[in-house]
């Protein structure tokens, strides 16, 4: 097993473009979901029409940012603001001739979504100011994420979606690199045990993703001020299970692949719903229920729970049960399908045994102590018989006698020569020589 | 294994006794294609076993069953643990991304190689082999011969009781194919049991035993001698194809033609008395018999299986 494990970190060091994929990619993921992908939207870009336009525009405040205004134009105006979007606006206010309208940009789903929370809110405490006193304002406490950052979100579940890209992608082209080097044969018939093969395989990949995990827990500790409020074991726990079930996934489909363009068709097939449907993104109680039962089958919906609970609220184990017994389920359910996969992969026709018809009266394994098959006996009985049957050369038929204790030379000669010897020589009669002795022989 | 007094006749106790590896009786089925029909085959420790055959053959099938890569759909084969097979697959079943002595190196590690054993024998053998230069390039970068010398110095670096080497020397130069030579007559000398594919049928006649294959039947075996002397009916050499009947028993070789003629009733009449007589007879008669060797008796026995396949003019042609 050592002798595989050193080979692979050999060749991981050797394939450049790989090993850079998996330290760069973790820290772009890291940027685009850290910095880059926010939902927060803290500004709205907006503008005014009419000729009271400006001045309601103003007044709404923030997050809303006036951009433009055009107090001569009118709704037509307007409109085309929005959907030429040259001044990317997502809202624009008409107010002065008739009644007040506000157009949202629906197509800018989170802005849009914002500004209607916003305006919501802003019409809500008007109505309020405008009847009651401001005693009505609720008290509204945000619990473990109280800045409500993406970041806070987004990291703990970028821990998940890294395991998955090297569990599952890179690893699932190790494995299938073997048949396209030609060297999966020859790997199949050293005196490797497939656990061997199989570990071999996937240490590598799970050292490299361990060490990016601690990467990208540091710097989303360090440079985004992530929390991490609860035990570490416990997470190490939950990705030491995940990993298990993505390098598992990873072997199943580099094994069930015939080359490395369709592993990553594969694995992207596997992991594209894990970061759309695993919650990472989108709620899992927004997903609809006709789609959501293919959320609880994937194993990062679980690893979300496990590392935004731990890190963000500092649940313990004790609540956090379902998810790992999930998780322990699917990695035993995966790895037992990659492992036997695996076994077939690597023998590549049936199992050795068992396959010999044995003649009638042979018993069939009693293996020889140094052979993988029996029959010894009766290959000798054949080959003397036949020899002496067909009588042919008789140079080596003499040589057989005399040959008992001599070296490997002039008696190893027999079974080799003897016995096939007859057949081409006395062409039509012995043609059964050879083969047919071996079934009547007996 | 002795069972002196089974089968007739007297058995020779040398014989039963001899240790050997190989197939019998084995066939081999790909889906409802029969790559192997009933071979067998044996490979003796301290020979050199050659298969031949044309593409498609069966040589790399008997050659996968031997190395235990392969199973078998009946029949029996016989082979030492797979700890003591080295095996060369087609292609050198190294690894391009590893250097020439990573690859031995986890080759060595693999078959449980003591370290200190391992260097000593892979530097022997790279040095005779004229690898001992590149020992620091991935084995990606050597040339296809090089590369063929790496995959053989891997397959025997654990000095294997049985060596199965699939075309080790195809598309290598004459003087890569001497160091592959020396390398395989030394996994003999050592008391491995040697077995190589080749395509060559020059290269086959240094073995000492060859076993020849045609869509999945062995068509002739034995020393090359014996295959050469089994060959049935005489062989001419000619400048020009002959015509007639003839024709089919004819074929190209180097700037001539070889035409071989069965035997029983003489060759001459059958040619001479059917309807191209008259023409057949003039090119058979400009024709000189020739020694045949090994490939022309492989050959024949290729024509003589086709022939008699499709109704040729003899029924009873070598098996």
């Amino acid at each position: 097993m050592w002798a595989m494990i050193v080979k692979e970190f050999r060749q991981l060091r050797r394939d450049r473009r790989t090993l850079a994929m998996m330290i760069v990619m973790p820290v772009i993921l890291l940027i685009v979901f850290g910095y880059a992908a926010s939902f927060d939207v803290k500004t709205i870009p907006t503008v005014a029409a009419g000729p009271q336009g400006p001045a309601v525009a103003e007044s709404l405040g923030q997050p809303f940012d006036v951009v433009a205004t055009a107090p001569d134009e009118g709704k037509a105006w307007a409109e085309m603001q929005l959907r030429d979007n040259t001044k990317g606006a997502a809202v624009a206010v008409v107010a002065g001739n008739g009644p007040t309208e506000v157009l949202i940009d629906g197509s800018q789903l989170f802005t849009a979504r914002t500004a209607v929370a916003a305006l919501t809110a802003k019409v809500a405490k008007a109505a309020a100011q405008g009847a009651t006193a401001p005693a009505a304002k609720p008290g509204v406490t945000v619990l473990y994420n109280p800045g409500l950052t993406t970041a806070d979100i987004m990291i703990p579940g970028l821990c998940g979606v890294i395991l998955v890209f090297i569990g599952t992608i890179i690893t699932s082209l190790g494995v299938v690199r073997e048949r396209q080097t030609g060297t999966l044969e020859q790997l199949a018939v050293m005196p490797l045990r497939p656990r061997d093969v199989f570990l071999g395989k996937i240490v590598p990949y799970f050292v490299v993703a361990c060490v990016d995990l601690a990467i990208v827990l540091a710097i989303g500790v360090a440079v985004f001020g992530v929390p991490f409020r609860g035990s570490y074991a416990v997470f190490g726990l939950g990705a030491l299970l995940f990993l298990f079930v993505t390098l598992g996934l990873g072997v199943l489909i580099s094994s069930v692949s015939e080359n490395q363009g369709q592993a990553i068709q594969l694995s992207v097939m596997v992991m594209l719903p894990q970061v759309l449907l695993s919650g990472l993104i989108f709620p899992l109680t927004s997903i609809a229920v006709g789609v959501r039962w293919i959320s609880y089958i994937l194993p990062l919906t679980y690893f979300n729970e496990i590392s935004r609970g731990v890190m963000l609220r500092a649940e313990p184990i004790g609540p956090l049960w379902q998810p790992f017994v999930f998780l322990a389920l699917l990695g035993l359910i995966v790895f037992t399908l990659a492992s036997l996969r695996f076994r077939s992969f690597l023998a590549p026709a049936a199992p050795r045994r068992g396959h010999g018809r044995a003649p009638a009266g042979e018993p069939q394994p009693a293996a020889a102590p140094v052979g993988q098959e029996t029959g010894a006996g009766v290959g000798a009985g054949i080959g003397a018989g036949t020899g002496t049957g067909a009588g042919a050369s008789t140079g080596t038929g003499a040589s057989t006698g005399t040959g008992a204790g001599a070296g490997t030379g002039a008696g190893a000669a027999v079974p080799a020569a003897a016995d096939p010897a007859g057949p081409p020589g006395t062409a039509g009669p012995s043609d059964h020589g050879g083969p047919g002795n071996a079934g009547s022989g007996r | 294994m002795t069972a002196p007094s089974a089968g007739s006749g007297p058995v020779p106790a040398a014989a039963a006794t001899r240790e050997w590896w190989g197939t019998e009786e084995v066939c081999v089925r790909y889906g409802d294609k029969l790559a192997l029909d009933h071979v067998t085959f044996r490979a003796v420790p301290g020979r050199v076993s050659a298969v031949v055959g044309g593409d498609g053959a069966g040589r790399t099938t008997l050659l996968r069953c031997l190395a235990g890569a392969l199973a078998v759909s009946s029949g029996r084969v016989r082979l030492p643990p797979p700890l003591r097979i080295g095996y060369l697959s087609s292609g050198s079943g190294t690894y391009p991304d590893l250097s020439v002595a990573e690859n031995l190196a986890f080759r060595a590690a693999a078959y449980r190689l003591p370290p200190a054993v391992a260097r000593e024998r892979s530097g022997e053998f790279l040095e005779r082999a004229g690898l001992s230069g590149a020992r620091d390039r991935l084995a990606g970068q050597l040339s296809g011969g090089m590369r063929q010398k790496l995959g053989v110095i891997a397959a025997m670096l654990h000095q294997p009781d049985l060596l199965v080497l699939d075309e080790p020397t195809t598309g290598v130069d004459p003087v890569s194919r001497a160091d592959l030579w020396w390398l395989i007559a030394r996994a003999a000398a050592s008391g491995a049991a040697v077995v190589l594919a080749t395509s060559y049928l020059d290269e086959a006649e240094r073995a000492l035993d060859v076993l020849a294959l045609d869509a999945g039947r062995a068509l002739a075996s034995g020393t090359p001698e014996e295959i050469i002397a089994a060959m049935p009916g005489t062989l001419r050499v000619s400048d020009a194809p002959p015509e007639g009947e003839a024709r089919r028993r004819a074929w190209r070789r180097g700037g001539r033609w070889r035409i071989w003629d069965p035997p029983g009733p003489p060759s001459g009449t059958a040619g001479a008395g059917e309807d191209a007589g008259g023409a057949a007879g003039g090119i058979a008669g400009a024709a000189t018999p020739v020694r045949p060797d090994l490939q022309d008796a492989v050959t024949v026995a290729i024509l003589a299986r086709e022939l008699a396949g499709s109704g040729g003019p003899e029924g009873g042609g070598p098996r």
